[in-house]
């Protein structure tokens, strides 16, 4: 069988670390549920649930990125930020996460901290900002929001990386040295190619949902992060 | 809710068990970004297991867990498409499961008003779009 681990194992980090990054991810977490209620309505619930779903099925599905011997596949922080928004969109990505770790043996339990802190937390308020920011400048338009979904997700996977790379500075198992740098040069640069596939797939899906359910994808609707603008009308108001 | 929305939540549930019970099986076998970048000084036979070298990776330790699941197949099913596609669709509808009750349990009921931040207030304006 091959080794199908896609998230940090035990060993590679430090106890200690790992420890202080649980306590960081359980705090950041109680925050996502407390603000993340407000949003949550009866139509947003069952939609969270899906795109927790969602995630899970797509993360088990590796792609090639054009260097050899390596794949890539997605971590789904922009699109739950896209989807559902970046609280609850963030508490998406945990559970994703948790049921990886406790059921599939995937990502050390230790670990869980380490990975949520990088997946839910930084690849998803990475993603919300950019997001934010994005869908004020460009045309409301669905090539508007296709690049949005596009460059948020694959900033967010870059950003999650270099997250990896910082707990790695602080309590990396093997101490690299200097090496610490080619590390960061090796996973920046993978990662900037898996985030081109996690753009793709990211734009695909918001696209589709905002052209079946515009009134799905939190991005889009008014008190998402355009407030003061009306719905722009992807796909035709419904 | 409207029948559409679960219409809509239920077609999605059926693409991601698709995805995961299917498509998960034409996936890449090569490690991903970060397992391969943790490798690297390291030599790895076919199983993916460090056989020498200095690397990260080579300090991996056991999974605490495991259980019959663990590496996305199933404890006694040797094809591994099938195997994958199973375990891929059990952690579909438990991630689901997880999700979806938890977020129900603690979502805001209707007439119930919303508390705490500033965009709160104009909640109830966004609610009639679909």
């Amino acid at each position: 069988m091959e080794n199908l681990a896609m998230h940090i194992s035990n060993g590679i980090i430090n106890g200690p670390v790992a420890a202080i990054f649980a306590v960081i991810a359980l705090a950041a977490m109680a925050l996502c549920v407390q603000r993340g209620r407000q949003h949550l309505d009866d139509r947003l619930a069952p939609m969270a649930g899906l795109v927790a779903a969602f995630i899970f099925a797509v993360q088990m599905i590796n792609f090639p990125i054009f260097t050899a011997g390596v794949s890539g596949h997605l971590l789904g922080g922009a699109l739950a930020a896209l989807l559902v928004g970046p609280w609850v969109g963030a508490l998406c990505v945990a559970v994703v996460l948790t049921v990886q770790a406790l059921v599939f043996g995937d990502g050390g339990v230790a670990m869980l901290g380490l990975n949520i802190t990088n997946l839910a937390i930084v690849g998803t308020a990475a993603a919300y900002l950019l997001i934010v920011a994005l869908l004020r400048v460009l045309p409301r338009t669905p090539a508007g929001l296709a690049v949005t979904a596009f460059v948020s997700a694959l900033v967010s996977v870059v950003a999650a990386a270099l997250g990896f790379v910082l707990q790695y500075q602080l309590g990396g198992a093997v101490d690299l040295g200097d090496n610490i740098a080619g590390l960061a040069g090796t996973i920046a640069g993978t990662h900037l190619l898996i985030g081109i596939g996690e753009g793709l797939i990211t734009a695909m899906t918001v696209l589709t949902v905002a052209k079946t359910r515009p009134d799905l994808v939190y991005a889009l609707r008014a008190r998402g992060p355009v407030a003061s603008t009306p719905i722009p009308a992807v796909g035709g108001a419904r | 809710m409207r029948k559409r929305t679960w219409g809509f939540i239920a077609s999605g549930l059926l693409v991601s068990l698709l995805l995961a019970g299917v498509v998960s099986g034409f996936a890449s076998a090569d490690p991903d970004g970060l397992e391969s970048a943790l490798r690297e000084g390291c030599t790895v036979d076919a199983e993916g297991a460090v056989t020498g070298g200095d690397c990260p990776a080579q300090r991996e330790q056991e999974h605490e867990i495991g259980g019959p699941l663990a590496d996305y197949g199933v404890t006694g099913i040797a094809d591994d498409a099938l195997a994958t596609g199973l375990s891929g669709v059990v952690g579909v509808l438990l991630t689901f499961a997880l999700a979806g009750g938890g977020f129900w349990l603690v979502r805001r009921r209707a007439g119930q008003q919303p508390t705490g931040d500033g965009d709160a207030a104009q909640s109830t304006s966004a609610a009639g779009v679909g």
